[in-house]
């Protein structure tokens, strides 16, 4: 049993924010890295990347959207309420070396992971530039976190409602034709903007490193639910990745097994109202 | 003579054996077993038929016995001899009787019939049990039937019952050599526990059996016996073999419910610490072994439950989850600590095991599913056997929407491979409302790797096998999901390195098996997670663990690996035989030091 040492609603009450007492695995683990989630005895498991971590406080933190039953079943938690199962550390940690200037992209609640990562990446010595976006102003989360870990921060709205109007890939562009020595992008959020931010860098010659989030059942390399084509051979997430080389990812097919399960989530949640 | 013999009521029903030729009186007619003798009557041959108790006779034949009427002769049908013996005669009537050979109380004795209708006096005689050679069938486990058992994921057999299991016991033939034990990974003593059977010590059969296999209720539902221990029976040779592994079962089962299981007295505690990695056979042999030897064990487990692949593979209606359970309970009494949710290799590593434990034994299975990487196996609904199983025992999936993980459900059903894991995989399908299931295996009939009790069993259940078929491509429709599976036939061509013909694909023989759902249990290769973190641990050409065999210790000292992680997908049994190695060596080793 995990408890829920603190709860924080974002975005309106559909992100939420989970401090958990889990002092073995924030012991070791790393950004990027991730953790599987089983609320109570019929709960199904759920993966989700670290966001946060409190070594010595034994505390990890993860920030998910309230999406389908399991998430909903989440955020009717209260602070001091426990969680049946956190696997963790799992996937490979996020390659973090001094490499120079790196450009972190996130967008929705990609920037949970994303602060994470970047954080990493300010710590060992890289000038990071941060570009978060958001639907609108509401949906926007860590703004604050994260302008403390970059060196410069861009924010964007789809509506414009807060920062820039329009998309992450707005502000990338221009950083990438202005300066040369971005010698890292990395891009974390939907399969959509990881997919098109891959198509600029790719024209700029930019590596890129994006997370993925495929379907997963016990996260340990066991059920191969979590397969991703990565330059034509079939890669599973949760042993090879989380995080791959953005140019080389299928994020067409991605996005198919992604919204596989649409129906049987709408069952579910239907049969939990009832 | 006639003072030796007396009677006695059997309520069960019997095998009769003739004295001369052996051969069985029992003939199967229709779905009735009966038995039936020639006999002369009023200067007639006819047959007669006994009640399976052997008590009232009536004539099959056109000749119609009366009541109070007496039978010249009892004849036996096989070799013609006359099966009357002069010496004996009813204590009730006095009429002559005839002698046949029944088994019984797991023997085989001489018994007597009354020849005269109306008269239900049967006699037994004291003599001692003969030791002639044995003609009783091989026992017929009984199950559920095959229509009903479809529709729900209980355990198919019912198991032996007492009266069953008394006779299959009565089959062995107590080999001086046993050649059953040398078949054996673990090496019960076979003739050792059906012996104890005989003398109706049911739980001492079970508690032989202990000595040398921690886990018989479950062996006895899941092991290949056919190619073990029960290949090598000496009665198999002209026969059936003995049923040794439902012998096994039936002992263990009876122990359980009977509540026997007694906690053994750990009398030297050891101050010595094991740890284990993954819960399933392997590990939970060495976790029994070292903690009835007195160390404190430790089992990591990466899943939040324990079992290994006897609680996220094997399905419920082969190997119930309350009899893992149970066994699991059991190893807790004993003292074995259990972690759950630890994956080694991340939350802890091999290295830092090594500074808190004297000896780890890594069984941590094989992991990863293999594709054939063909088109479309990316659709949805084509699954590994892996994840497939997972979703349905791990997570309870065939519960949904009770339980939260969605199951996967198909009408039409297509499994490659041939393996049990595929059979797992069909008969699982079947059990959720499947219309259609298939197996696609590339070989023939012969080569399937699957216990031969599975492949009946799904035949039974409707299962259709397509042999020497293999899939080229998995077609999708508009909304990304299988809707059927390009196969191509196969032949037979020359042996590979297994020895086995391999399968050539046959030109131009292309077709297409229309399906909603596929399931891939084609192997599965070794799970990197454990050796990211230890690049030292050596490890051979298909990246599995090397150990020397004879120790089962890996290139790190103190480290012990076993089961699929080194041998590849083999079986449970091998598993444990691995882990009972393991034991061993860690013990010698570590008593020594």
């Amino acid at each position: 049993m995990f408890q829920i040492i603190r709860k924080q609603e974002m975005a309106k009450g559909t992100i939420i924010r989970f401090d958990i007492d889990a002092p073995k695995i924030a012991k070791k683990i790393k950004a990027g890295q991730f953790v599987i989630l089983r609320v109570n005895e019929t709960g199904e498991r759920i993966p989700l990347t670290v966001a946060d971590v409190d070594e010595f406080g034994g505390i990890i933190s993860v920030i998910f959207q309230v999406v389908g039953k399991t998430t909903a079943l989440m955020r009717s938690l209260k602070e001091g309420d426990t969680i049946k199962d956190v696997v963790g550390p799992l996937g490979r940690p996020a390659e973090v070396h001094k490499v120079g200037t790196v450009i972190m992209v996130g967008g929705g609640t990609g920037v949970a992971i994303l602060y994470h990562v970047a954080k990493a990446f300010k710590n060992a010595g890289n000038t990071v530039i941060s570009i978060i976006g958001a639907r609108d102003k509401d949906m926007l989360i860590l703004e604050n976190e994260m302008e403390a870990i970059s060196d410069e921060l861009v924010v964007t709205t789809d509506d414009g409602s807060h920062g820039m109007r329009g998309f992450v890939s707005q502000p990338l562009e221009k950083y990438l034709g202005e300066r040369a020595d971005v010698k890292l992008v990395y891009a974390i959020g939907p399969i959509i903007m990881m997919k098109n931010i891959c198509k600029l860098t790719q024209k700029f010659n930019v590596p890129t490193m994006v997370s993925l989030n495929p379907v997963m059942i016990d996260g340990t390399g066991m059920c191969g639910g979590c397969r991703v084509k990565v330059g034509g051979k079939t890669q599973f997430c949760c042993v090879d990745g989380p995080d791959f080389d953005g140019h080389q990812v299928d994020y067409d097919e991605l996005e198919k097994r992604n919204s596989l399960y649409l129906k049987d989530e709408k069952t579910s949640l239907l049969f939990s109202i009832r | 003579m006639e003072q030796d013999v007396k009677y006695l009521k059997f309520k069960t029903y019997l095998n009769a054996y003739c004295p001369h030729c052996h051969e069985s009186f029992n003939f199967e007619r229709k779905e009735l077993k009966q038995v039936i003798f020639n006999a002369k009557f009023k200067g007639e041959d006819i047959d007669v038929k006994l009640s399976p108790y052997l008590d009232v006779f009536e004539s099959e034949t056109t000749v119609p016995i009366e009541e109070g009427e007496v039978l010249e002769d009892l004849i036996c049908p096989h070799c013609k001899a006359s099966l009357l013996d002069k010496n004996v005669h009813c204590t009730e009537c006095g009429s002559p009787a005839g002698e046949v050979i029944i088994s019984a109380l797991s023997k085989l004795i001489p018994f007597y019939i009354c020849l005269k209708k109306g008269c239900v006096w049967h006699g037994l005689s004291k003599a001692d049990e003969r030791r002639i050679k044995l003609k009783i069938p091989r026992q017929i486990m009984p199950e559920q039937d095959q229509t009903l058992r479809i529709q729900n994921h209980q355990e198919v057999p019912y198991g032996f019952t007492t009266e069953l299991a008394s006779l299959e016991a009565g089959r062995c033939l107590q080999c001086k050599k046993p050649l059953c034990v040398l078949g054996c990974p673990v090496n019960v003593d076979i003739p050792g526990f059906i012996k104890l059977m005989r003398e109706d010590d049911f739980d001492g059969a079970a508690k032989k059996i202990k000595e040398s296999n921690v886990l018989p209720a479950i062996c006895g539902r899941v092991c290949p016996q056919e190619s073990q221990c029960e290949n090598k029976c000496v009665l198999g040779f002209k026969e059936k073999p003995v049923a040794i592994g439902r012998l096994e079962r039936f002992v263990a089962d009876f122990e359980r419910k009977m509540e026997l299981v007694k906690l053994p007295v750990i009398k030297n505690k050891v101050n010595k610490r094991i740890a284990v990695v993954g819960s399933g056979p392997g590990g939970l042999t060495v976790a029994a072994d070292m903690a009835l030897r007195g160390y404190s064990v430790t089992v990591y487990e990466a899943l939040h439950e324990l079992g290994g692949v006897l609680t996220y593979g094997i399905p419920e209606f082969r190997l119930p989850k309350s009899i893992v359970q149970f066994e699991i309970n059991y190893l807790k009494e004993l003292g074995v600590r259990f972690e759950i949710n630890h994956v080694i290799g991340t939350l802890l590593t091999i290295e830092e095991l090594l500074q808190n434990f004297h000896a780890i034994y890594v069984g941590v299975g094989a992991g990863l599913p293999q594709f054939m990487n063909i088109g479309g196996e990316s659709l949805g609904n084509v699954f590994s056997s892996n994840e497939y199983l997972t979703r349905m025992n791990l997570m309870k999936a065939y519960r949904f929407p009770e339980y939260d993980t969605p199951m996967p459900r198909g009408n039409k059903v297509v499994v490659v491979g041939g393996g049990n894991v595929a059979m797992d995989c069909a008969r699982t399908a079947i059990r959720t409302g499947s219309n259609e299931v298939y197996i696609v295996y590339r070989r023939s009939r012969q080569e399937l790797p699957a216990r031969s009790e599975e492949v009946h069993h799904a035949e039974e259940e409707g299962i259709k096998f397509r042999l020497l078929t293999n899939p080229i491509k998995y077609l999708g429709t508009d909304y990304n999901t299988v809707k059927g599976v390009e196969c191509i036939r196969m032949e037979l061509g020359e042996p590979d390195d297994s020895g086995r013909r391999r399968p050539v694909p046959v030109q131009d023989s292309n077709y297409v098996i229309d399906c909603d759902l596929a399931v891939v249990a084609i192997g599965t290769s070794p799970n990197p997670i454990l050796f990211n973190t230890t690049p030292n641990l050596k490890r051979n050409k298909w990246g599995y663990i090397e150990v020397n065999e004879e120790t089962m210790e890996t290139s790190i000292p103190n480290v012990y690996a076993g089961g699929d992680i080194v041998t590849g997908s083999a079986t449970v049994i091998l598993a444990m035989g691995a882990g009972r190695v393991a034991a061993n060596a860690m013990h010698q080793r570590l008593s020594a030091s």
